[in-house]
């Protein structure tokens, strides 16, 4: 056989299929032929040639010099606005990969897909358009509630945000929205004038401004994915219950891993500012005492952060009280003192040191559970400024008096 | 939700009631059934569930309802103390 690199070809070869003359493939050109022997036969080629294995199929009249296809697009259709990608509506591993990177926090802020139309399933002229943000996690939500539809998707540039954060920060909106109908030229494609918008988007997105903008009637659907097939089905008949956010145990607990997550950026200064407090004595420094008596209010953060990051959001509803910093406090005590209790035994902790650690698991815990409600969906902003009026003094003085107690404590 | 409320007597929505149409938009869009129509107006029914967003003055196409419109969200709210409002962000790598 003539393949394998030591044939140097200087002319085709009788042998060789490759002197076919045209053909998408590399054995069209005769310097090509003479560098490289082991090129693919030309898709005319008869099965067995000289160059290797049979050919695959040509290049789709839709590839460009420079892009690929995403791995969530099945094909390229054509519409009277271009070609236009079809989606899968099925998720593969890679998307349940990146589902559970972005909810551990890793790569978050970069997790997008190109603004613009896309296809679910093979909508005509008369199917819905749905518009949803390009924050992929969005985008994969919808277009997994999608499957045995045919609909078209707009896909915003929210700039990697999901819809209700976007709307809150106005790249889902009204100009954006008439922007895109557009660039996208949906009224080539579509025959109706009516954009599904997810209700969520409402923060953002006045109805009639984009009536007034761009001539497309707003609906708005449902709250969640999961509910638009239902809406689709029902001709735009919605349930009231389609219409109420709501914040149950699971919804609460995806959220944990980057409240955790978000912590990062501080823990080496904390690190330092423990051990280097701990440290400080009767002999100035020691460093037996700042690593023993380190470890404990190292300890002592760790519950402050369970249970602002974690106890509270997991248990939200069943900890007595309205305001965040109150529950967060109610459950710092309690970690406070379990971690105590544990580590009472060791010669570090006496009673006084003791109170310092569940002063600081107090005061973490009520910040940090404090922070959760920008996480929540359902906390007014004059609300949350009413609670940390009250409780960003409490938790300072409580942290002040914690420190002075654990460096008093040290002599 | 009912069972999941935040602090009572805060919420700054204001209905003017002379100017509403009843159109009923601001009832579709407010997450939390705050508006609820009444006859051939809104009211409000449920002051203490608002949360702000400002969803159903955006959609109020006469302007009938006002509020203060915001993100109720801690961290937020101590960049606005720090920073002042125009470069404290809601989002970056920090927030939703």
């Amino acid at each position: 056989m003539v393949s394998g690199m030591n044939v140097i070809k200087t002319t085709p070869d009788e042998n060789c299929n490759c002197t076919a003359p045209a053909g998408p493939s590399c054995c069209g050109n005769a310097s090509v032929e003479i560098l490289s022997p082991d090129c693919h036969a030309a898709s005319e080629a008869p099965d067995v040639s000289c160059c290797g294995p049979p050919a695959g199929p040509p290049s789709s009249p839709h590839e460009r010099p420079g892009f690929k296809l995403c791995r969530y697009v099945e094909a390229l259709i054509d519409t009277p606005a271009g070609p236009v990608p079809r989606i899968k509506t099925i998720l593969n591993a890679g998307d349940r990969l990146g589902t559970l990177g972005v909810r551990l926090g890793i790569g978050r802020n970069d997790y997008k897909v190109a603004p613009g139309l896309y296809a679910a399933g093979f909508p005509d002229s008369a199917s819905p358009v749905v518009v949803t943000a390009n924050y992929k996690l969005s985008f994969d939500h919808l277009r997994s509630q999608l499957a045995g539809t045919g609909a078209w998707i707009l896909v915003l540039d929210t700039r990697g945000i999901n819809v209700w954060c976007a709307a809150g920060k106005g790249t889902f909106g009204t100009d954006e929205i008439i922007r895109r109908v557009k660039s996208a030229r949906i009224s080539d494609v579509v025959t109706h004038r009516r954009l599904i918008l997810p209700q969520l988007g409402a923060v953002g997105v006045s109805a009639h401004k984009v009536r007034k903008g761009c001539g497309f009637e707003v609906v708005w659907g449902p709250i969640r994915a999961r509910d638009l097939k239902a809406f689709l089905r029902a001709d735009g008949k919605i349930d009231e219950s389609m219409r109420r956010v709501t914040f149950s145990f699971g919804e609460r607990l995806v959220l944990i891993p980057v409240e955790l997550s978000l912590l990062r950026k501080y823990l080496l200064w904390a690190l330092v500012a423990m051990f280097v407090l701990s440290g400080i004595g009767r002999h100035v420094f020691s460093f037996s005492a700042a690593w023993h008596r380190g470890l404990l209010s190292v300890g002592a953060c760790l519950s402050g952060i369970l249970a602002g990051c974690v106890l509270v959001p997991a248990f939200l509803p069943w900890i007595p009280g309205r305001a965040f910093s109150l529950k967060g406090a109610q459950a710092g005590l309690v970690m406070g003192i379990v971690m105590v209790a544990l580590t009472a035994a060791g010669p570090y902790l006496s009673f006084w040191p003791g109170i310092s650690l569940v002063l600081v698991a107090v005061a973490l815990g009520s910040f940090l559970a404090m922070n959760f409600t920008g996480s929540t969906p359902f906390t007014s902003p004059s609300g949350v400024e009413k609670e940390m009026r009250r409780a960003i003094p409490l938790q300072l003085a409580a942290t002040l008096l914690a420190v002075g107690i654990w460096i008093g404590s040290g002599f | 939700m009912k069972t999941m409320r935040y602090l009572e007597n805060v919420a700054t929505l204001v209905l003017d009631s002379e100017t509403c149409v009843g159109c009923g938009m601001c009832t579709q869009v407010c997450p939390h059934g705050v508006l609820a129509m009444e006859g051939a107006k809104v009211r409000i029914v449920d002051l203490d569930g608002c949360m702000e967003c400002g969803a159903c003055a955006g959609n109020c196409p006469v302007d009938a309802l006002s509020l203060t419109p915001g993100v109720g969200c801690a961290s937020y709210i101590i960049q606005i103390w720090l920073k002042g409002k125009e470069k404290a962000s809601c989002g970056g790598p920090g927030c939703c």
